[in-house]
């Protein structure tokens, strides 16, 4: 594969959103976590749990900034290097990054500075406000990201030359951008759960900060025991949309090259040969992928052969929509209707003729070579996506034998009975392993999608800025330079402060004491950083 | 869904382009001050405790007002689709620049204070100005390109060719009349940031405070004065000509620009629109005389109005125009050539009446909760929870 602008730009994509989503799902799922914490302190007033609620909010501020600044890149980097891709679509992709910004992100943002306010009223209050903004600005991410995926409620226009938007709820309620929201944040609330018992496993391994650790498991194993399931299941409802909206990625996930009677094999292991075409030494379950993949015994999920064979033809029917689009585009409004008949009739394959671009500036002169090697094109990378796929989904199902074990464990633990060792050292090992499957995870969407941006409409190669390679190269060192010494810098801060531990010193405790005795006299703390006496 | 059509395509535009202005405008008003305190850090501040005192009172609100620069962003992707294409590729290292400022701002406040060491701090200090002053200067630039042309243009498939090397995309930004752009944004945002401190903080800080502003506020009404007799004496301007539709397809192909020889003649031809670059230079002199009178509360509203006047007058001056092209001006992106469609802009529309209101009504009682004055007693007192 030659290395251009688009693999450079492609690259840099790639780095940033995953940085940024170093970050996020933390964020998710601490929020909430944190509010869970506070609500419990509002309850009982017990002074311990004020302590537990200060010490994981530290941690949060500092994992929140960052998500809050690498998110920056990604609202400008569409119109930066996908320029192409931000005219051709920003009528509909636009609308639920600036919905994100309006109804969640301001609301998240402006209420996390009350945090500073130390404690008093408000506190609680804000912290519920950033939970519920955060995951709010998650879902509108994930329907301009679900839109990607399965582009519904939208037609080309050949006067703007772009797509424009025909139903701004078939855009909302996108069966894909609803199951991705709930898998994804729920992949954030396992995060967390498996980053808080992690940090208390190992206070425990160390006799450090008993109570505050105990307690931490109690609500993480809780919360992240619910979060497991949830994150499987619509995992699960992800791969089942698939079969209807994104054949060709469902496929190649299987490594599956042929059609199979149904209901299909399940392929759990084997080395997938993309110049051969088949899957080495495969180990299959039968009928487990018809099951999971159509929820019925009779319905056939089509193979990547066949799957490039229809591509094939989409694409010569591209071509002829893409030959009456040129003719519409001359004539403007005095079109003939014989024409824009032709062009409607094939619309839905302008994008395939794009394909040719690659190879041809006319699609329509495209030799048959050129129009095999295009509907090729259409089949994404197998064996990474393979292997991907089932790193990920060992790991959702780890995850949930995790919370099984403390959850049941932390009864017996509050009795006199005490973790074993080495249960807690694998909490703490497993910390990375949520992020590892969410990185996962986002390959296995986003590089499954290949070689489209927008399934089936706008070709990633077609996207990309006319940039020069030095500008893509020097912002691309620019943000790894960068990116390395703020994660150097944030990862120093979390483990001084995991490392400190929750602040232990009376006068703190004093102080928390005695706003928390003016809360319950309902008195209000007006004056900034002066806590009520 | 007909329910859309209950505006017309032509005035949802307009309304579009007023809200593009309102967006700039609520950034330039909170986030401005951002930038503001932090070029002004090094100087206002000397000890490590007046500095945290300058930090502390932007403190609880930069990441509200960081949202203004992100949902500006959002807006223009969702309304003006073909803006958001040229003109973040065309100013790509530029925008590069700015996001890193971006970046590392949030990161600077929140972690400079979380440890003990000069060195630490130091670095994070220089972070806060280098991430203050130097958007605030690309800002100016930017829009000193813009009200001149960039050269650009569009291909039949509306892919955007920009012209001219690399290195002279970046370079070639910096032109006299765009540099004095540049330091007309940076002081008006300087000035905007003392007003802010000698509102928030007392003392040597405060008086500091008063002393940069009010420099600042010279600088930028005199830069801004003068960008105005050099718009109306050396610089081009630009106008549609022939038959054009303000609701047809939003395709920037679809109409004849010609070059004028200045934009000012829009002062003509719509003469209430004066009222822009008066407010601009009435407002940048009384935030003078409050700075040197020691009002405080007055002194920040003034400011604000100098604001509100020097950004409304660019917008007011170039309209219909959003970005023309000096290279082939038949690309020029105008009001009614680089819209969404009619639906979206409806649909988005409705969203910001629901939500703008909400917005401004909670950050409006978060500055009331935060109000009152960040002293150095304060900072030294809640070392743990302050920044």
């Amino acid at each position: 594969m030659e290395f251009g602008i688009i693999e450079l730009s492609r690259l840099q994509f790639a780095m940033t959103a995953m940085y940024h989503f170093l970050f996020v799902p933390l964020t998710l799922g601490l929020s909430i976590l944190v509010a869970i914490m506070e609500t419990v302190y509002v309850m009982t007033g017990r002074p311990i749990w004020r302590q537990i609620t200060k010490f994981w909010d530290t941690l949060f501020g500092i994992n929140f900034v960052l998500g809050v600044a690498t998110g920056i890149t990604m609202e400008f980097q569409f119109g930066m290097n996908w320029s192409y891709y931000s005219h051709y679509v920003g009528d509909i992709f636009g609308a639920p990054l600036a919905i994100e910004g309006l109804m969640a992100f301001f609301l998240e943002a402006t209420f996390v500075g009350l945090f500073l306010f130390g404690w008093d009223k408000l506190s609680r209050v804000a912290h519920l406000v950033v939970a519920i903004g955060s995951n709010f600005s998650a879902l509108w991410i994930l329907i301009a990201n679900g839109w990607m995926q399965n582009p519904v409620g939208a037609s080309f226009n050949p006067m703007t030359m772009r797509m424009e938007m025909t139903s701004f709820f078939d855009v909302l309620f996108n069966e894909v951008a609803q199951a991705k929201f709930v898998h994804t944040v729920s992949a954030g609330y396992v995060t967390a759960s498996v980053f808080v018992i992690g940090v208390s496993a190992w206070y425990l391994l160390k006799g450090r900060h008993l109570e505050l650790a105990r307690r931490s498991i109690t609500v993480a194993s809780a919360f992240g025991l619910a979060s497991a399931f949830s994150v499987v299941l619509l995992g699960d409802e992800s791969g089942y949309n698939a079969t209807h909206s994104q054949k060709m990625k469902l496929a190649a996930i299987e490594g599956m090259w042929e059609t199979e009677p149904a209901p299909a094999a399940f392929t759990a292991f084997g080395f997938p040969d993309q110049a051969a075409r088949e899957t080495h030494y495969a180990i299959h379950i039968p009928y487990a992928m018809g099951l999971i993949g159509t929820r019925s015994l009779t319905t056939e999920i089509p193979g990547i052969n066949d799957l490039v064979a229809a591509a094939e033809t989409r694409i010569r029917s591209g071509q002829i929509a893409y030959d009456a689009l040129m003719q519409i585009r001359v004539a403007r409004d005095a079109a003939d209707p014989a024409e824009l008949a032709r062009f409607e009739a094939h619309a839905a394959d302008l994008g395939f003729a794009f394909l040719l671009k690659r190879y041809v500036d006319d699609p329509r002169q495209a030799s048959e070579d050129q129009i095999k090697a295009a509907a090729n094109d259409t089949v994404p990378t197998v064996w990474p996506l393979f292997w991907a796929f089932r790193l990920m989904v060992a790991l959702g199902f780890g995850f949930i034998g995790t919370m099984v074990y403390f959850f049941f464990f932390w009864t017996s633990s509050f009795r006199g009975a005490r973790f074993p060792r080495p249960a807690l050292r694998l909490a703490v090992w497993m910390i990375p392993a949520p992020w590892i499957a969410a990185e996962l995870g986002w390959f296995v969407a986003e590089f499954g999608r290949q070689p489209w941006t927008v399934d089936g409409v706008l070709p990633t190669a077609l996207s990309v800025s006319a940039l020069s390679m030095t500008e893509v190269a020097l912002t691309l060192a620019g943000f790894v330079i960068f990116y390395t010494v703020l994660f150097v810098v944030e990862m120093g801060l979390m483990l001084k402060y995991i490392r400190k531990g929750p602040f232990l010193d009376v006068a703190e405790t004093e102080t928390w004491a005695a706003a928390h005795r003016a809360r319950l006299e309902g008195s209000r703390v007006t004056a900034p950083f002066a806590p009520a006496e | 869904m007909i329910l859309h059509e209950l505006l017309s395509y032509e005035l949802l535009r307009v309304i579009w382009w007023a809200l593009l202005g309102v967006l700039l405008i609520g950034f330039a008003l909170t986030d401005g001050f951002d930038m503001g305190v932090g070029a002004l850090l090094p100087f206002v501040g000397r000890t490590d405790v007046e500095r945290r005192v300058a930090i502390n009172t932007i403190g609880p609100v930069w990441e509200g007002n960081q949202v203004w620069f992100i949902l500006g962003g959002g807006a223009i992707f969702a309304a003006w689709p073909p803006l958001y294409a040229v003109s973040f590729s065309g100013f790509y290292l530029a925008m590069f620049v700015v996001l890193a400022a971006f970046i590392v701002r949030p990161v600077a406040f929140k972690y400079r204070s979380k440890r003990d060491s000069a060195n630490w701090r130091s670095i994070w200090d220089w972070a806060l100005f280098a991430s203050g002053a130097v958007p605030a200067l690309l800002f100016g630039v930017a829009v000193g390109n813009v009200i001149q042309g960039v050269p650009f243009h569009f291909t039949e498939d509306l892919h955007t060719i920009y012209e001219g090397v690399w290195y002279m995309k970046f370079i070639g930004l910096l032109d006299p009349f765009s540099l004095l752009a540049g330091v007309v944004s940076l002081a008006m945002l300087v000035m905007h940031g003392g007003a802010w401190l000698v509102l928030k903080t007392e003392g040597t800080v405060q008086a500091r405070a008063r002393a940069y502003g009010a420099v600042a506020a010279l600088v930028a009404v005199a830069g801004y004065a003068l960008a105005g007799v050099w718009l109306a004496y050396g610089i081009e301007g630009y106008r549609i000509v022939g038959d054009y539709l303000t609701d047809g397809p939003s395709n920037p192909l679809h109409f004849e620009v010609a070059k004028t020889a200045t934009w000012l003649t829009a002062y003509s031809a719509r003469p209430w629109i004066a009222v822009a670059p008066a407010l601009g230079i009435l407002g940048g002199l009384l935030t003078f005389l409050g700075l040197r009178a020691g009002r405080e509360v007055s002194t920040l509203l003034f400011s604000k109005l100098a604001i509100l006047g020097v950004i409304s007058s660019v917008g007011l001056t170039m309209f219909p125009f959003i970005m023309p092209s000096s290279s082939d001006p038949g690309s020029s992106l105008t009001v009614w050539g680089a819209s969404s469609s009619h639906l979206t802009l409806f649909i988005m529309l409705v969203v910001t009446l629901i939500f703008m209101p909400l917005i401004l009504v909670y950050t409006a009682w978060v500055y009331k909760v935060l109000w009152g004055k960040v002293t150095e007693a304060d900072v030294t007192e809640n070392s743990h929870s302050v920044y």
